[in-house]
């Protein structure tokens, strides 16, 4: 069944336009990559996708919703969640605490309940703590939870992005360039993580990501966006022959 | 059971604290050992308090740097002076008024202003601010400049007290719960909270509300104690009190606004016999604890029992 349709998505900044004409469309439980150089328009998919810019034109379709138009936190109670480029934790918060905001869209208890500290205010926090602790146990991180999130190491930091996304127990998942800054062995245990969560939870995934082996390792389908312009789009060993993407961005062997 | 009979003691531990500490108060007042001086001192205090823990919830946990928390100061004063004096309501309907007023007040100005970041919305906060203060100015039916005067003196140490625990208890227990985690994490970081399924612009209105009200309390107490109200009295420069309180105390700090609203009352009061020298060594003070506590007093920590526990007994 097709999970996300994306019908003639058009955006642009000034007079540059960033995306043109953009036709997607995705499975329920696929895992696609979205690749291209610097500048391709990527990330402004992904901002377009999850509410942060509106599209100039066209239409975005998750699950029969047009999620055009909906404000970043409804899109995420649709079941679309995402990660960042540049990470975006609340640095100044415990490793737990990150991961109950994303907790907080299924609050079990009113502002009121809170005030009062009611039963079902004692009985929505532990069961908050249950589920967030739940996501840092898939990421191995609940021995750092009462770690401010600043302070984590790099690989950590993007983990704990990953498993906040999760928390909002979202059907697709959105990672913007996962693996950036992390060394080979990293980026296969993340290669493996990605799988595992994505049959745990059932998910569907769609990743930015320049590092080839892992895009190559796990991607089932592959979009190549270059200035705006989705150039070419197949399986990663159709992709890896295109002389168009070989040009603009794999680049020739030397010989 | 033991971890329940555990929290039950701590409640009545703090309950007896507290009942302790307001009849020494208490006793103190009708005793006359606490002179009337030191009774206007205590007021202010418990006033400043108020406003210092509210606009917390505002500047420092939602992170929305507002300046116009003296205005809601003035609606609340303004609505419980009225109902009081001209429509003859008993306090404690006069301070519930004052309370929702402001909140209203709070509601009314913060939908619009709170699309706004940084800067940007602390001129809007400041302009509306004193755009309550002019209106108030222009008004018959409260005295224009001249103000509401013969007002009942009916805020008592019951009340303050009262308003102040009030105060410290929705806060405290709104922050530390699953609306304060949403609170926190818009001034963390906005677009990351929007993204993570929170509203931000409904929680950053709702503390706004919450804040704003609590100002109103405080001006409604303010207005039955010194007997006189009039517009000039809520204009920005008191606006600007509370805010330093709340930076000196730390950004996302409850304890650190209470500790620096007691702090800059007694300043206040300790520089009184000096008029001329006063605001040089008040901003002197200011300047070098700013210098050494680039943070705040606190910075984001809290004095709790917790850290009580670890002073006492060397342990958690």
């Amino acid at each position: 069944m097709t999970m996300l349709t994306i019908n003639k998505l058009h955006k642009a900044f000034g007079g540059l336009s960033a995306v043109m004409n953009f036709n997607f469309q995705m499975e329920q439980d696929e895992l696609v990559g979205l690749i291209g150089p610097n500048g391709a328009g990527k990330t402004t998919v992904f901002n377009l996708i999850t509410g942060v810019y509106k599209p100039d034109q066209g239409q975005i379709i998750f699950e029969g919703q047009n999620l055009v138009g909906m404000a970043p936190y409804s899109i995420c109670a649709q079941g679309v969640a995402r990660t960042f480029q540049n990470i975006r934790l609340f640095n100044e918060l415990s490793v737990l605490d990150n991961v109950k905001i994303a907790c907080h869209k299924n609050v079990q208890y009113s502002v009121l309940g809170a005030l009062m500290r009611t039963p079902a205010f004692f009985k929505g926090e532990a069961k908050i703590e249950q589920d967030a602790l739940k996501f840092l146990e898939v990421f191995k991180l609940e021995n750092k939870r009462d770690e401010l999130a600043k302070n984590l190491p790099y690989g950590e930091q993007r983990r704990l992005e990953i498993s906040r996304a999760l928390a909002t127990q979202p059907r697709l998942l959105i990672l913007d360039e996962p693996a950036a800054g992390m060394n080979p062995q990293e980026t296969n245990s993340l290669m493996k993580l990605i799988e595992m969560i994505r049959r745990e939870f059932g998910l569907a995934v769609l990743l930015i990501e320049h590092d080839m082996s892992l895009v190559m390792g796990v991607c089932e389908r592959i979009y190549v966006l270059d200035y705006g312009l989705i150039i070419a789009k197949g399986l990663p060993q159709e992709i890896r022959n295109y002389t168009q993407v070989i040009e603009a961005y794999l680049g020739e062997e030397l010989n | 059971m033991q971890t329940k009979k555990i929290k039950w003691t701590r409640i009545l531990l703090e309950a007896a604290f507290l009942v302790v500490l307001f009849s020494l108060v208490q006793y103190s007042i009708s005793t006359h050992m606490l002179s009337q001086y030191y009774q206007i001192n205590l007021t202010s205090m418990c006033i400043n308090i108020i406003l210092a823990v509210s606009l917390s919830l505002i500047n420092g946990f939602t992170g929305q740097l507002s300046l116009g928390h003296a205005g809601f100061m003035a609606v609340g004063a303004y609505t419980a002076v009225i109902m009081t004096t001209k429509l003859d309501y008993p306090f404690l309907a006069a301070l519930v008024g004052a309370l929702f007023a402001a909140g209203l007040a709070g509601f009314v100005i913060g939908v619009p202003t709170l699309r706004l970041k940084g800067d940007y919305l602390a001129i809007a906060t400041l302009a509306l601010g004193e755009i309550i203060r002019v209106v108030l100015q222009n008004i018959d039916y409260v005295n224009g400049p001249a103000g509401i005067s013969g007002i009942p003196k009916l805020t008592t140490w019951a009340w303050l007290f009262g308003g102040v625990v009030l105060t410290l208890l929705v806060v405290v227990n709104l922050v530390n719960s699953s609306y304060g985690r949403a609170i926190i994490s818009v001034r963390e970081d906005e677009i990351a909270a929007e993204l993570m399924g929170i509203n931000t612009t409904k929680y950053k209105v709702l503390a706004f509300v919450i804040g704003a009200g609590f100002a109103g309390l405080a001006g409604a107490l303010y207005g039955h104690y010194f007997y006189i109200i009039k517009p000039e009295t809520f204009n920005f420069l008191k606006s600007f009190d509370i805010l330093v309180m709340v930076v000196l105390g730390g950004l996302g700090s409850t304890t650190g606004a209470v500790i620096a609203a007691i702090f800059i009352t007694i300043l206040t009061a300790a520089l009184q016999p000096f008029p001329e020298i006063r605001m040089i060594i008040y901003a002197l003070i200011l300047i070098v604890v700013m210098i050494y506590r680039p943070q705040g007093l606190m910075g984001n920590k809290e004095f709790s029992r917790q850290t009580l526990g670890r002073i006492w007994g060397g342990r958690q």
